[in-house]
């Protein structure tokens, strides 16, 4: 059993009280006070969350955009500086190996984000794939630490409290700032469905923007538990949930993310098969009409058998309604299609509806 | 700290039970609804059901948990606190004042099972 890891903000956390779990390796916090009122907070005003546990992967060199176009579904050929890219390294299968942003920083210059479960994982693997390309890999994640600020009010927040210049960043897209002594990363970005940044930083950085946002008293910290209710709201897929090693992006919906009409890549063959032949399952949304919760796992059923499984669930904080995703046999997911979920002894109904439970808000 | 009500019987799985005669009332304790964090669904059992001493008979569900009910008495349910339904977060605001049900007590003798608040207050620490 290998020890638990801790971000740069660890000691931040207990010091304000946090409920803390494991998550992806680390001692995370999952709520500070409550997760309603955190979700509330980067709905209609500022959340700061530590996601200093997601991974950053830096590749550089003459060959890296060939190759990262190789192992990544999204196509970032010939992209301007400053771009960023969502998408998924896959298996041969089609399966997810993770899924991840990728940040144009230069011409050869590249910055993965990846999941903090995956690391270890996704780092062997680019590895792995590399040879006969003239690149450098660099595994930073020891040495970044990582804020996500959202919610309508983070672009005042930022500019205002930390004095950086982020109103020119359009959405999914990223720039350099020198500040304090070292080159600093931010982004306009998230995981929440609102305008938002994620600012990359040495953990002494990190820890003066944590200091200075919080210390505001404008901008609430914000646990894990709070990023999970937002994400899933506005049906954004979470790594282990709604896409894994036996869970292809088309069968997650997540189709425009994979580009077909690009030069081989890998698992291209897989996803182009399962395209042309239709996917046999597929995440969908499904609406209950009861205030029973749908929790991950459970099982849902249709004529009288089961078609496969809630991925993520809950009573939604925005909309008050019982609503999961859930993976099922895809005869069964078209919008409206009645199904019944197991709850503990019980069985409730629910409708399939699109998996957008609230609208996203961002700034494009 | 949490509150604990002189007078009530206690389980180790955080419900109190009231005597009345040969009725009881169930809810969870001020140590459960503060481990549980914000109340969002109360799955509550129907009138008639049969509950068993230390068995599940519904569920407490925070924002992000399930955690089941079990019953502190055997006995069968006369009444549910429908308040509930529309107001789970009254288990947040006061967990001693918003029972989950009544039951009527099956056999006494089951009360020795439990704790009284001394010996609850100290599991809680």
């Amino acid at each position: 059993m290998e020890d638990i890891l801790k971000t740069c903000l660890h000691q931040k956390h207990l010091d304000l009280g946090a409920k803390m779990m494991p998550f992806g390796g680390f001692d995370m916090p999952i709520e500070y006070t409550s997760i309603i009122e955190e979700h509330n907070a980067v709905r209609h005003a500022a959340g700061i969350f530590d996601v200093s546990h997601m991974g950053e992967i830096l590749i550089t060199g003459p060959d890296s955009e060939r190759y990262i176009n190789y192992i990544f579904t999204n196509n970032i050929r010939g992209a301007e500086p400053g771009k960023i890219f969502y998408g998924m390294l896959l298996y041969p299968d089609g399966g997810t190996v993770d899924d991840l942003l990728v940040y144009k920083m230069g011409e050869e210059r590249f910055f993965l984000v990846v999941n903090a479960s995956n690391i270890a994982k996704d780092y062997q693997w680019i590895v792995e794939h590399s040879a006969g390309y003239n690149l450098n890999i660099e595994n930073q994640s020891d040495y970044y630490g990582e804020v996500a600020v959202q919610g309508p009010r983070a672009e005042a927040c930022i500019e205002e409290l930390l004095h950086l210049e982020v109103k020119d960043l359009q959405f999914y897209t990223c720039k350099e700032i020198e500040c304090d002594g070292e080159t600093i990363i931010v982004s306009r970005t998230g995981y929440t469905g609102e305008d938002g940044f994620e600012i990359y930083g040495s953990h002494a950085f990190i820890n003066r923007v944590w200091d200075v946002l919080v210390g505001s008293k404008q901008v609430l910290p914000c646990g894990l538990g709070c990023r999970d209710t937002l994400r899933f709201e506005v049906g954004l897929p979470l790594y282990g949930h709604e896409l894994e090693k036996d869970i292809t992006p088309i069968e997650a919906g997540l189709g425009m993310f994979v580009k077909l009409d690009k030069d081989d890549f890998i698992g291209k063959e897989a996803i182009a098969r399962q395209k042309a032949e239709g996917a046999k399952r597929k995440i969908v949304g499904i609406e209950l009409a009861d205030k029973a919760i749908p929790r991950s796992g459970y099982e849902v059923y249709a004529d009288g058998k089961v078609i496969g499984h809630v991925t993520t669930g809950y009573n939604s904080i925005s909309t008050g309604k019982s609503v999961c995703m859930a993976l099922i046999d895809s005869a069964y997911a078209a919008l409206g299609t009645e199904v019944e979920i197991h709850i503990r002894k019980k069985f409730f109904k629910g409708t399939v509806v699109k998996k957008r439970f609230y609208e996203k808000n961002y700034k494009k | 700290m949490s509150t604990v009500l002189d007078g009530l019987y206690y389980s180790e799985s955080h419900e109190w039970l009231k005597v009345e005669g040969e009725f009881g009332y169930i809810g969870i304790t001020d140590y459960a609804q503060h481990q549980l964090g914000s109340v969002v669904y109360v799955d509550l059992p129907e009138v008639d059901d049969e509950l068993n001493q230390g068995e599940e008979f519904g569920a407490v569900e925070s924002v992000k948990a399930a955690s089941d009910l079990l019953s502190p008495i055997s006995g069968t349910v006369v009444e549910i606190n429908e308040a509930l339904e529309d107001k789970p977060e009254l288990l947040n605001e006061d967990a001693f004042n918003n029972w989950i049900c009544k039951v009527k007590i099956s056999d006494p003798e089951e009360l020795k099972n439990l704790m009284d608040a001394e010996a609850y207050k100290a599991i809680c620490e």
